[in-house]
């Protein structure tokens, strides 16, 4: 597994560039990844997004499905793929440090 | 060939068109770039496929990684990402993404539409495709990362064209050739199909459901994109008036002029046409009746099966009401057993802008986005709420044709208000005639 050094941080990745270890997570990581998801800065509510998802995490050990997040945060799915263009899944999950989504995707 | 295939060989044998074939004569065109194309992707690919599939018919196991999260930027589906579990290898594989790209109705092409998708995926792709995927989509078989949003601009921009969809959501609508080519059509399939994916864009694009959700259009209860069988919500062509019958024609295929079933079964002999014995006698409500020079039908008791009109379609015609029957929950085994599609809409028209149907499918989407578990098909929702809650939500009254036939058990759950009196009772009013 490739490993990504970014400001004095280490992540070991896999291909599609989410990392292995939630526990290994940091906010360099979402500096890191920022980027290559199509966001140039992060705001208030994109931290708020990350935040959600990781308490989700923590407490239920997966992901919440979209539209609990889209409860939970207030944000309409339109409006969350304005924040991560790439989506909640590959976008928002990829940088909050969740493992990668699963099934028939 | 870069890689020795001697068990894919054999499969250049035999009859059948052979995919190793296909595949090895790609190599052969990618490795001489007649055309001096300047390939995005490694110009091995496909001999790499080959050797990697090769590895596989040895191995019996496959060599792909699990998963893969790839796509593009607006959209969360329509991207397959996939890596091999041999990359140094089989380096032109490492990457092996498919994209689902968005067929037109029917599948009805012109060539230069499809030497504009070719010359794109043969630059930007392995060159191998799937014509088509089984929910429909045109399938451009294996790229790597970088090209994906390169292709996805190259589609929209250039050609006019989306992406098919994948996960959690509406997937690619398809539809039988319906009235382009076929006299039993009811409606026009593919003018609904195209309608609905048009008005279902962003469903399409960006997983909101519980699950995936399928559409699938045919024209009539023949089946013909077997939408029964495979879409969670399926449109099923019907008529509601008489079935038109020629009864010349019908004298002409007694008379042996017109082979029955338009010649389907001409491979073997069947012996001369007996109306009585393949028509007549098959009709599934036995509503029919040959007396040696009419034909006649009792319409209100047939179920419009599709058999007599099959035999005979040029003296049996559909009728002039016609309409769709909507069936909903299809779904493969996972998780809790395969279903087919259930009734329940027998009758509804299709005319544009198909305004009922639509709010049919959004109160549905409504319901089951509301109640539906996570990985839950709405074929499993309607198992563990039960039909009746479909009902409610989609504000259908129960009748008859909803079901095949009525519960055998007797745990009947009544409403409150339907009950006299009501749910809440005191003991000691019951203790008051009944002592312990």
């Amino acid at each position: 597994m490739p490993t990504v050094e970014f400001k004095g941080k280490t992540f070991n990745v896999d291909e599609d560039g989410f990392i292995d270890d939630f526990n290994g997570w940091s906010r360099e990581w979402v500096d890191y990844v920022k980027e290559s998801e199509g966001i140039s800065e992060l705001t208030e509510e994109h931290w708020k997004v990350i935040d959600i998802l990781q308490d989700y995490y923590k407490k239920n050990g997966i992901a919440p499905m979209v539209r609990i997040l889209s409860k939970v945060t207030g944000f309409k799915l339109k409006y969350i793929y304005e924040l991560f263009p790439s989506g909640p899944g590959k976008g928002a999950c990829k940088m909050a440090g969740l493992p990668k989504p699963t099934g028939c995707v | 060939m870069k890689h020795k295939t001697p068990l894919l060989d054999q499969l250049e044998s035999g009859p059948w068109p052979s995919f190793v074939s296909d595949i090895k004569r790609e190599a052969e065109s990618r490795t001489k770039n007649a055309k001096g194309v300047d390939y995005q992707i490694p110009v091995d690919v496909c001999d790499d496929i080959l050797g990697v599939l090769e590895l596989t018919y040895v191995h019996k196991r496959t060599h792909w990684k699990h998963g893969g999260i790839v796509g593009v930027f607006g959209y969360g589906g329509g991207v397959i990402g996939r890596y091999c579990d041999q990359p140094e290898m089989f380096p032109g594989v490492a990457h092996f993404h498919t994209m689902r790209v968005n067929q037109p109705g029917g599948k009805y092409y012109s060539t230069e539409y499809l030497e504009k998708i070719c010359d794109l995926w043969e630059r930007r792709g392995s060159g191998i495709t799937n014509m088509h995927g089984s929910t429909g989509d045109i399938i451009l078989l294996g790229t790597h990362t970088p090209q994906l949003e390169e292709i996805f601009y190259e589609l929209t921009h250039d050609i006019g064209q989306d992406l098919g969809g994948s996960g959690s959501n509406l997937r690619t609508p398809s539809d039988c050739l319906g009235k382009s080519r076929c006299e039993y059509a009811c409606y026009d399939t593919q003018a609904l199909c195209f309608d609905l994916t048009n008005e279902y864009q962003d469903y399409l694009h960006r997983p909101a459901f519980p699950y995936k959700f399928k559409f699938k259009f045919d024209g009539c209860p023949n089946c013909c994109v077997a939408s029964i069988a495979r879409a969670d919500m399926s449109f099923i062509g019907t008529w509601k008036d008489d079935i038109r019958i020629d009864q010349k024609a019908v004298a002409a295929y007694v008379g042996g002029e017109i082979k029955p079933n338009a010649g389907a079964h001409s491979g073997r002999d069947w012996g001369a046409f007996d109306i009585q014995k393949e028509v007549i006698g098959l009709c599934p409500t036995g509503c029919m009746a040959w007396d040696g020079k009419k034909l006649t039908i009792d319409n209100p008791e047939c179920t419009r099966c599709m058999h007599c009109i099959n035999v005979m379609p040029r003296a049996l015609k559909i009728g002039k009401e016609t309409g769709i029957s909507i069936l909903v929950g299809a779904k493969a085994p996972i998780l809790d057993g395969a279903q087919m599609g259930s009734l329940l809409i027998p009758f509804i028209s299709a005319e544009p802008p198909y305004t009922e149907i639509k709010e049919l499918i959004e109160k549905i989407w409504d319901y089951w986005m509301e109640e539906g578990k996570n990985r839950e098909r709405l074929g499993e929702l309607i198992k563990r709420k039960g039909f009746q809650k479909l009902l409610e939500a989609t504000e259908l009254e129960p009748v008859a044709q909803m079901v095949k036939e009525p519960r055998t058990n007797p745990y009947i759950f009544w409403k409150e208000d339907e009950v006299e009196g009501g749910f809440t009772r005191d003991i000691q009013e019951y203790r008051k005639y009944h002592l312990r």
